[in-house]
């Protein structure tokens, strides 16, 4: 498309079912009542001047320039605040406003600077688009008065200016830091004439204020006022694409601005229906990595680890990396060979990836990054609904009750459905968070936990199955749902287990450390509140028991009856962009895409005759088992797509002694991340600016990617991988994604209905998509469960074998900031680095007190795995006993100290239990300083030297 | 970086197989030993499965060690979860994610 700004309708929709018919200049109107005269308007085709009207907030009704007549009415009302009503007649046009209309006008652009021609917003600023549609032609009044012309220009955020000088005081940026993001770090400062928006206090600046530079009020912002640095240094944008984001699992869409092949900014679609107009400072913002100095743009190749890189041609790289495969295979056999997709990747990216590891390498030793984190998520929904994905829309939060939060921390990791779900806290739902940590939920503006329940880490199952005690003992559990919708043999084992006293609130209690009042009075709201719907992130599935967890949440869903409708369910948070759908194509080693077993013959069949190859009918080696087998010798090739497993995976020494224990490591990514340490052929990756696919987001959405620009590197990534499969025979021939994703439907029961075509026409659609479902399935489970009956899993309490003691006395756990994400490889090399530039250890003060630290020292933090350092914050965020830190920065390698233990079920590694000791540092540890000098050594490239004349 | 790194991978495969036994202990004993081996025998790769086979089945506990003999016996244990609509297309048993 070229470029136009988003159509703005001045106010929200109304959800009214009720319709209303009026008159607007003559033309016959209807729309649902509580909507404005200025929407309806806008929904005809007209638009009704306005400056402090926009329609991701509420009307507000104080510029003065949308007035409108009304028939029988007194005076001039604004249309913005004005419903509409049965039978009105209105007239948007007359000569008394167009006369009021100028006067109002002409008032707001005698404080204006007249410098539109070099001004950033030029012809593309809704002052100058009013002036003219109110047929401003003169101001009568001069600038010789007082004025605030002169005012400083705030440039302090790394993203966007603020010029006080050319705003007009709207309160449209207020309005959305308070209404969309929900952080409300804005306000008007002083009265009348010194009436000036600034963030915080006045001598705050937008960097140090508590704004998120979610971008929402730059969006909102009327004029050049606030107004994105990349608009002010490349100019206009020429046209704008719809694309979906590449960070988190929340998948928000936007629109990629462009001049040529320039970005010049990238803003939330209005018609997202994940993120409903709304971004946060890394979608919005940081993607800057795309084009930073670090991408490798050329394939190299080695053959030995110690030796310096060499740049070579894609052929040479596909022929150098196909012939070590070929050998290796012929060697060893195929199951020494395997790879890994990513969660970062398209889904026909990531289909292609298992599909050349089964196909071509010919073992299922295929797995993916969902292996860390959701994979419990997969299994234990699974089993007891049927289905191993979330059951709602994120909608759904705005019917909600009652909102229970576990082992999530949504305003950081997931801040656009967060502002969501804020809103509807917001509008009186209730909050119970569980959480180790103080989140910020916990208490944030207009918003108080009932409930916070400060667990010790590692007793999610304890608590939840404590809860369900309370509930199913005194009577407050939803027999009727259970009936109807779930096994009830299954249902009453599982109640005789839970009723046992053992599971009561005051007998767990020391081991959970939350008080059994506040237990009591959490399970109670829950049960008892309305529609109560659970959110969950990584702090229930990287544990010992990650499984267990997701299916006490379950049964926690089933219990109260609140599961398949809206405002209800059980509602994974996935880290990553592509989570959802890395795991639905095939990625994991025992099953093919839409989860289904590889040992079943006529699933195996079915592939088999499409693909032209013979499948391997047992399951293949999990991420950490291939690691043990590089050990031991019997696994000694690895494809590695877009994942730094060096960084993410836990016990830094394991995975580091797996690569290095291989004969062919293969890395296809952006950069020469960790891993590419101990790799032998680096093969380019495509940003998602750069190709067309799908990803699917944590609500099951599956939304278009679309190319903005040709691909620094040449080739997108699912080329890259067909190049690799073409080079050990498989021929194929793919000429676009759309073409992968018609395989995806033929040989995918629930993907039946996807095709290319069929996003560019719906926008989106979520998954089941089928004959049953032909308009795919924003609620799961809505008549009855997929899998038939619910089925209740007795969850007994395990507790994790990593234990604190003399040597290791505390408890780490672990986690992500908002500017940045999960590794940093993209961040990093962004202005979000300006927010946190380093990992730090968040610790109680009596810890901190008891080993001589305050914020800002250097600590060793150590455990039985290995030990690195970074700098303390003191904070009463977490208990004592309890410490936290992030794990974006290699320099910090968190992932030194934690251990190899794991989920039951899944090998989800337990992040976030390890028993450490802190102790005052003065320096890095022997580690990171070997591995420094390692990384440095290992990313030398050798360059060809020009010989002397 | 890994030298000297060792992997004792007999008894990580013993930790493995006694975890998966201890959180299906709930079903009771008999039940317990068959979704153990159930789902060993879904999730484990051949050479995880040999080694276990191979080795020592007395550091086991009980439920660990009678879910390896049943699998070493040949026999097929019973799925513990069920086919959906979205996976019975083509499939004849059980499903399962992770």
């Amino acid at each position: 498309m070229g470029y136009e700004r988003q159509q703005d309708f001045g106010t929200p929709e109304s959800l009214s079912t009720e319709m209303v018919s009026l008159t607007i200049d003559g033309r016959a109107v209807t729309v649902p009542a509580g909507t404005s005269v200025m929407r309806a308007a806008a929904e005809v085709g007209g638009s009704i001047p306005k400056l402090c009207a926009t329609d991701n907030v509420k009307a507000f009704g104080s510029c003065r320039l949308c007035l409108v007549e009304i028939e029988g009415a007194r005076g001039t009302p604004a249309s913005c605040t004005t419903p509409v009503m049965p039978g009105m007649k209105v007239s948007t046009q007359t000569p008394r406003l167009e006369k009021l209309r100028k006067g109002v006008m002409e008032l707001y652009i005698s404080d204006h600077p007249l410098d539109c021609l070099t001004c950033s917003a030029n012809n593309d600023c809704e002052l100058q688009d009013q002036a003219a549609a109110v047929g401003l032609r003169d101001v009568r009044y001069g600038y010789e008065g007082a004025n605030n012309l002169s005012q400083g220009i705030d440039t302090s955020n790394p993203y966007f200016d603020f010029d006080p000088s050319k705003c007009i005081v709207c309160s449209r940026c207020v309005r959305a830091c308070d209404e969309v993001q929900g952080t409300f770090a804005l306000t008007i400062d002083g009265r009348g004439f010194a009436s000036k928006v600034s963030a915080g206090q006045t001598e705050d600046n937008f960097l140090g204020s508590e704004c998120v530079s979610c971008g929402a009020c730059v969006q909102a912002c009327p004029t050049a006022t606030l107004q994105e640095k990349s608009v002010k240094a490349i100019g206009k944008p020429e046209r704008a694409v719809v694309t979906t984001c590449a960070y988190c699992g929340v998948g928000c869409t936007f629109r990629a601005e462009m001049r040529g092949e320039q970005l010049v900014r990238m803003v939330p679609w209005k018609d997202g229906k994940a993120n409903r107009g709304h971004s946060c400072v890394k979608g919005r913002f940081a993607y800057g990595y795309a084009k930073h100095q670090d991408r490798i743009l050329s394939p190299m190749i080695r053959d030995s680890i110690d030796q310096p890189w060499k740049e070579v041609s894609w052929e040479e790289a596909i022929g150098f990396a196909a012939d070590k495969i070929t050998r290796l295979k012929a060697e060893h056999g195929a199951r020494a060979l395997g790879g890994i997709t990513s969660s970062r990747c398209t889904n026909e990216e990531t289909f292609l990836v298992q599909k050349l590891i089964r196909g071509a390498f010919g073992s299922n030793n295929v797995d993916t990054c969902a292996r860390v984190c959701h994979s419990p998520t997969g299994y234990g929904l699974k089993t007891t609904f049927g289905t191993s994905a979330g059951t709602q829309d994120f909608d759904s939060v705005m019917d909600s009750d009652v909102i229970l939060v576990i082992g999530a921390n949504p305003t950081d990791g997931h801040p656009v459905f967060a502002s969501r779900m804020k809103r509807r806290l917001r509008q009186g739902a209730k909050l119970i968070v569980i959480d180790p940590r103080r989140i910020d939920l916990v208490r944030s503006p207009h918003i108080e936990a009932e409930f916070h329940l400060p667990l010790q880490p590692g007793t999610n199952v304890a608590v939840l199955t404590s809860i369900a005690h309370v509930i199913v003992t005194e009577g407050l559990a939803d027999e009727a749902f259970i009936r109807e919708r779930c096994d009830w043999d299954e249902f009453e084992d599982w109640a005789r287990f839970v009723s046992d006293e053992k599971h009561s609130p005051e007998y767990l209690e020391a081991v959970t450390r939350v008080p059994a009042a506040d237990l009591r009075g959490a399970a109670r709201l829950f049960a008892t509140g309305g529609n109560g719907a659970i959110y969950y992130g990584l702090g229930v599935t990287e544990h010992s028991q990650g499984s267990s967890t997701v299916m006490a949440i379950a049964n926690l869903a089933m219990v109260t009856g609140n599961v398949g409708r809206r405002g209800v369910g059980v509602n994974p948070l996935r880290g990553q962009n592509n989570v959802q759908g890395a795991c639905d194509m095939g990625s994991f080693p025992h099953e093919l895409s839409g989860y289904r077993h590889i040992s079943d013959a006529e699933t195996r069949k079915l592939f088999e005759d499409d693909w032209g190859v013979t499948l391997d009918s047992e399951p293949g080696l999990r991420i950490p088992n291939m690691l043990d087998a590089a050990v031991d010798g019997t696994f000694k090739a690895i494809y590695i797509q877009g994942e730094d497993i060096l960084q993410s995976d836990p016990d830094t020494r394991h995975v580091s002694a797996g690569l290095a224990a291989m004969d062919c490591v293969i890395v296809h990514d952006l950069f020469l991340n960790e891993t590419a340490n101990y790799a032998h052929v680096f093969l380019p990756g495509s940003t998602f600016l750069e190709k067309n696919g799908t990803f699917t987001n944590a609500e099951r959405r599956i939304q278009p990617v679309r190319k903005v620009m040709e691909p620094a590197n040449g080739y997108e990534d699912w080329q890259v991988t067909q190049l690799l499969a073409n080079a050990l025979g498989a021929e194929w021939d793919y000429t676009h994604p759309s073409e992968i994703i018609d395989e995806i439907a033929r040989l995918t029961p629930s993907f039946a209905g996807l095709s290319w075509q069929r996003l560019q026409d719906k926008g989106s659609v979520q998954w089941p998509v089928n004959d049953k479902a032909p308009e795919g399935s924003p609620i799961m489970h809505t008549e009855g469960f997929v899998r038939g009956k619910g089925k209740f899993v007795v969850t007994e309490y395990v507790p994790t074998d990593e234990r604190t003691g003399p040597r290791f006395p505390l408890l780490l756990t672990t986690g992500r900031i908002l500017s940045h994400y999960n590794v940093g490889a993209q961040t990093r090399r962004t202005a979000n680095v300006a927010w946190h530039p380093e990992d730090l250890l968040e610790m109680h003060e009596t810890d901190a007190e008891n080993r001589g630290l305050k914020t800002g020292d250097w600590a060793k933090l150590a455990s039985r795995s290995g030990e690195t350092t970074l700098r303390v914050k003191v904070t009463d965020r977490v208990a004592p006993g309890v410490v936290y830190t992030t794990f974006h920065h290699p320099a910090t390698q968190a992932n030194v100290v934690t251990t190899d233990f794991s989920d039951w079920a899944t090998n989800c590694p337990e992040y976030k239990v390890t028993a450490v000791q802190i102790m005052p540092s003065n320096g890095p540890t022997d580690w990171q300083e070997e591995y420094t000098e390692l990384s440095e050594r290992s990313r030398r490239i050798a360059h060809e030297v020009e010989p002397a004349e | 970086m890994s030298e000297g790194y060792h992997v004792d991978t007999g008894a990580k495969l013993r930790r493995m197989a006694d975890q998966i036994a201890k959180n299906f202990s709930a079903l009771g004993h008999e039940n317990a030993v068959l979704a153990t081996a159930d789902h060993i025998n879904l999730y484990w790769d051949p050479r995880m499965k040999a080694g276990i086979f191979a080795d020592d089945h007395a550091a086991l506990s009980d439920i660990a060690r009678l879910a390896i003999e049943h699998l070493q016996a040949g026999h097929n244990p019973p799925p513990q979860t069920r086919a959906s609509e979205f996976n019975t297309a083509h499939e004849l048993g059980h499903s399962d994610a992770g």
